[in-house]
């Protein structure tokens, strides 16, 4: 029965492994799992594995556009504990070690397929020019010398980074396992386990199909979350958020609503970029030794360099973490000191005087090269503009705030570690739900407090700066753990606690509210029994903006403006039942606002419960506006109850696994 | 930058089931309009939301007849400059106009290999069941780094 707008045709699908994303993570996933699952084979254990993505591999995630660097490569000279550290530090102390370290144990591996499978890599040559990832030179594993643009990225020509990383995904797991055009809108839970997943439903974008899953296990990998907070441009130029417009925080949604533990979601990232184009600015600080200056060409990052002595020890590492280094340049805006400028001009200048023609000819290639592979709108920007950076500096802002636990930030959800690193095993702080794991580590490497969910790159929280690399990796190592788990429980059954109608009355609710109520006003926006998805979104980032930090209060609120926001969420929580979709398109969009609201939900709720302001130019707690070492250097986890609609917050303890001491004395000569 | 259809130069990929630009955008924005209902203009594409694009340009790259094209978001950049691309198979060739007419082209490498010739687990050997538990992957390519034990100071 082929299926109409209203009521679909039902494919109902059993795998043993459902991998729920097609990015980095997931095509890690895909690629390490194909040889764990021969082997599974040879024991006796068939495993059946599928991908859903709600685009097309080949552009879909943060990567869609390319990239120009890889951020993080550890190499040959450095240790994973200094990886560890310098996570920490970034994230101003809360991180979980056990994760990062194994993470930089791991990660140079994928970097090396990337390069094995056709990514170009820069290179330096004994002279120290630098090349491009074309010419051939030595490959890394060989010991070949990447050009790095800080001490853990190296530059790549990485326009078809995606493509390339997907090509070998595709015919690792086999072109007929992966669905593309399928949104997933929730997991299901186990009939027979509440805190176990079993199945996940979501719709074609393509076709009026719904299709339900079952499966033993899940990987989680739908990226993280933009367009919570209202955008700093709100006429055409709203897709032109830094963070790609279509990661809507389904990780975080789907797996909240499953019962999964989440861990750090106060936490945001808040890119200083180059103003609306929201271009990156690595190279520029990194390569080619730009400096950022407020209108009268005066160096923030040194002119205010006494307000790093506020956080200590965070403060007096090496590189200050990133928030402290927005704190540092909202004081020049606050004060009326902008606007706040890239020096390029000076930068490439001071260049032009060392470089031969050739080499200067090369330079300014590079520099749109960076935002030609990865953000091609600023350089839209540069040309209506007329800005030639050699002539003209360019405008830094920060952006609206988003949420992501690959990048740099650090909320997600809690995870279980590696073993062998010594993390706890138990917990020293009390107050966490009975039911929830205690310690670091419960058995599977990479799964979630819910038995069956796994998850990765965006989806791992209180870790952070993985990137793309390390996302691949993470997805790699879950990967293995899925298989191990899957022949652990080869015999379970998997039985949905929802039957099949209710969950098709439920996604398709937005077509019916519309069908039903169309005709009830001559336009077709404006009704009293529905909301269009578009309408509770700008409520949603109106919300978030002027009561949770958004850039309305430069970052800045308190409990009473939570408190107030709290109640609205509520309420636009209750309103989301009645959003409207008149064609599949706009049910894509209602799904995706129905997880907007509910990871907003989480952040405010752990804002709310963390009694500090842990991250300076991030956001400001104005009523706590300082760093309490002693009562909240520890995790905010929070759980949520699906069918009370309620959130619990709880502290879970920090502990050190490698000597942060090492960053700070650094720091002191 | 919400990318727009040239009118002349689309064919609505010859009548597939699928467009190239419907395929590929990550957001689902590229739509071929089927009879003309919506735009005018029968089987062509348009975007149909240009305030939700990202202009991650994947369309632009992708369309067989070079129909889609980027106009900077109108509320933010003067009107006059244009980005467009040509990707081949190992590179892409950018050409950038500014509003005051100046021009400048650049190439750069997409990538080592033949597009589709990857053969990932070529050379590589199977996986050790025995090992499921450990770190590492099935294959080792000279990037994991057991790391300095000293450094561990809970262990
Ligand atoms: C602007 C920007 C610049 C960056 N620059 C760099 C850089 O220079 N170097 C670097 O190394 N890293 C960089 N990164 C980081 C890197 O891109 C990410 O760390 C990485 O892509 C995260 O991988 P992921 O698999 O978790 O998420 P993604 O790669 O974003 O993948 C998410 C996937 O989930 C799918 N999806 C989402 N929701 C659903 C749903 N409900 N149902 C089905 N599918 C769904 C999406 O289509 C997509 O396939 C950058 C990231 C951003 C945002
Ligand atoms: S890919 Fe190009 S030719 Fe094909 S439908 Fe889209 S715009 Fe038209
Ligand atoms: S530029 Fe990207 S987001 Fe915009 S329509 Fe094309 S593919 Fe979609």
């Amino acid at each position: 029965m082929a299926g109409e707008f209203g009521s679909p045709e039902v494919i109902e699908e059993e795998v043993d492994i459902l991998v729920i994303g097609g990015g980095m993570a997931s095509c890690g996933a895909a690629y390490e799992i194909g040889p764990w699952v021969d082997a599974a084979k040879k024991a006796g254990v068939d495993i059946k594995v599928k991908i859903v993505d709600k685009a097309a591999m080949d552009r879909s995630g943060a990567v869609a556009q390319g990239l120009s660097a890889i951020n993080t490569y550890i190499g040959p000279d450095q240790d994973p504990a200094d990886y560890a550290r310098m996570v920490s530090n970034d994230l101003m102390g809360i991180t979980r070690d056990d994760l990062a370290y194994d993470l930089g144990r791991h990660v140079d591996e994928s970097v090396h397929l990337f390069e094995e499978w056709g990514l170009p890599i820069w290179k330096l040559d004994e002279n120290g020019e630098r090349h491009d990832g074309s010419k051939g030179m030595t490959p890394l594993k060989d010991g070949g010398k990447p050009v790095r643009s800080g001490k853990w990225q190296i530059m790549i020509n990485g326009e078809s980074y995606k493509w390339i990383v997907a090509e070998a995904a595709k015919k690792a797991i086999g072109i007929d396992n992966v669905q593309e055009r399928v949104f997933i809108v929730k997991l299901v839970n186990d009939k027979n386990d509440k805190n176990r997943v079993a199945g996940a439903v979501g719709f074609s974008v393509r076709e009026h199909k719904l299709y339900v899953y079952k499966f033993k296990a899940c990987l989680l990998v739908a990226g993280g979350c933009v367009n919570i907070f209202r955008p700093r441009s709100v006429g055409e130029g709203t897709g032109r958020a830094w963070y790609p417009v279509w990661n809507a925080g389904s990780t975080y949604a789907m797996a909240a609503e499953a019962g999964a533990e989440l861990t750090m979601m106060e936490n945001r990232f808040v890119p200083a970029r180059f103003k609306d184009g929201y271009g990156p600015v690595g190279a520029w600080f990194l390569l080619f030794k730009a400096q950022a200056t407020n209108a009268f060409g005066e160096v923030y990052m040194v002119k205010n360099k006494e307000l790093l002595n506020d956080y200590p020890p965070y403060g007096q590492a090496a590189v200050p973490a990133s928030c402290l280094r927005n704190h540092l340049m909202l004081k020049e805006m606050m004060e009326g000191r902008g606007p706040i400028y890239m020096d390029t001009v000076t930068a490439l200048g001071k260049l032009k005087e060392v470089l031969s023609p050739r080499e200067v000819k090369h330079l300014e290639a590079e520099a749109w090269e960076d935002f030609l592979d990865m953000c091609i709108g600023q350089c839209g920007i540069w040309a209506g503009e007329n800005i030639e950076p050699e002539k003209k500096n360019s405008e830094l802002m920060p952006t609206e705030p988003y949420l992501l636990g690959s990048h740099s930030g650090c909320c997600g959800i809690w995870v279980s570690g590696p073993e062998d690193l010594g993390a706890p095993t138990s917990e020293s702080i009390p107050g966490q739900p009975e039911h929830l794991p205690q310690g670091w580590n419960w058995g599977y490497r990479s799964m979630t407090t819910v038995k069956g969910l796994f998850t990765a790159g965006d989806g791992v929280g209180a870790s952070g700066h993985k990137f793309s690399s390390g996302s691949h990796t993470e997805g790699r190592i879950a990967a293995k753990a899925m298989v191990k788990f899957v022949m652990d429980h080869k015999d379970h059954k998997p039985e949905l606690d929802t039957d099949v109608n209710t969950l098709i009355e439920e996604i398709y609710r937005p077509v019916r509210n519309f069908i039903e109520h169309k005709n009830y006003s001559t336009a077709i926006d404006v009704n009293p029994n529905y909301i269009t998805p578009k309408m509770l979104q700008f409520r949603l980032q109106k919300i978030m903006d002027e009561y949770v930090a958004g850039v309305a209060t430069y970052y800045r609120t308190n409990a009473h403006m939570l408190k107030v926001a709290e109640d609205k969420l509520e309420m636009l929580k209750e309103d989301a039942l009645k959003m409207r979709a008149k064609d599949l398109h706009e049910l894509l969009r209602a799904w995706e606002n129905y997880h907007r609201i509910l990871t907003a939900e989480a952040h405010m709720k752990h804002i709310q419960f963390r009694e500090e302001s842990r991250y300076p130019g991030f956001y400001y707690r104005m009523d706590k506006n300082f760093v309490d070492e002693t009562n909240w250097k520890c995790f905010v986890n929070s759980v949520y109850d699906r069918n009370t609609k309620q959130w619990t917050c709880f502290k879970r303890a920090h502990k050190d696994l490698v000597d942060k001491s090492k960053l700070f004395k650094a720091a002191a000569h | 930058m919400p990318t727009f259809v040239r009118t002349e130069k689309c064919d609505g990929c010859k009548g597939q089931d699928k467009t190239a630009c419907m395929y590929i955008c990550p957001h689902d924005l590229m739509k071929l309009d089927k009879d003309g209902s919506e735009t005018g203009h029968a089987m062509k594409s348009y975007n149909q939301e240009p305030e939700q694009c990202w202009e991650c340009y994947s369309c632009i790259k992708i369309c067989p007849q070079q129909a889609i094209e980027a106009r900077a978001y109108a509320d933010i950049v003067p009107l006059g400059g244009s980005v467009q691309p040509m990707r081949g198979t190992d590179s892409i060739v950018w050409s950038i106009q500014f509003r005051n007419g100046v021009k400048k082209k650049f190439k750069f490498p997409i990538r080592t290999t033949p597009e589709g010739s990857i053969e990932p687990y070529a050379g590589k050997p199977e996986a050790d069941i025995t090992k499921i538990s450990e770190p590492g992957f099935f294959v080792q390519v000279g990037g994991y780094r057991p790391g300095n034990p000293s450094e561990l100071i809970c262990k």
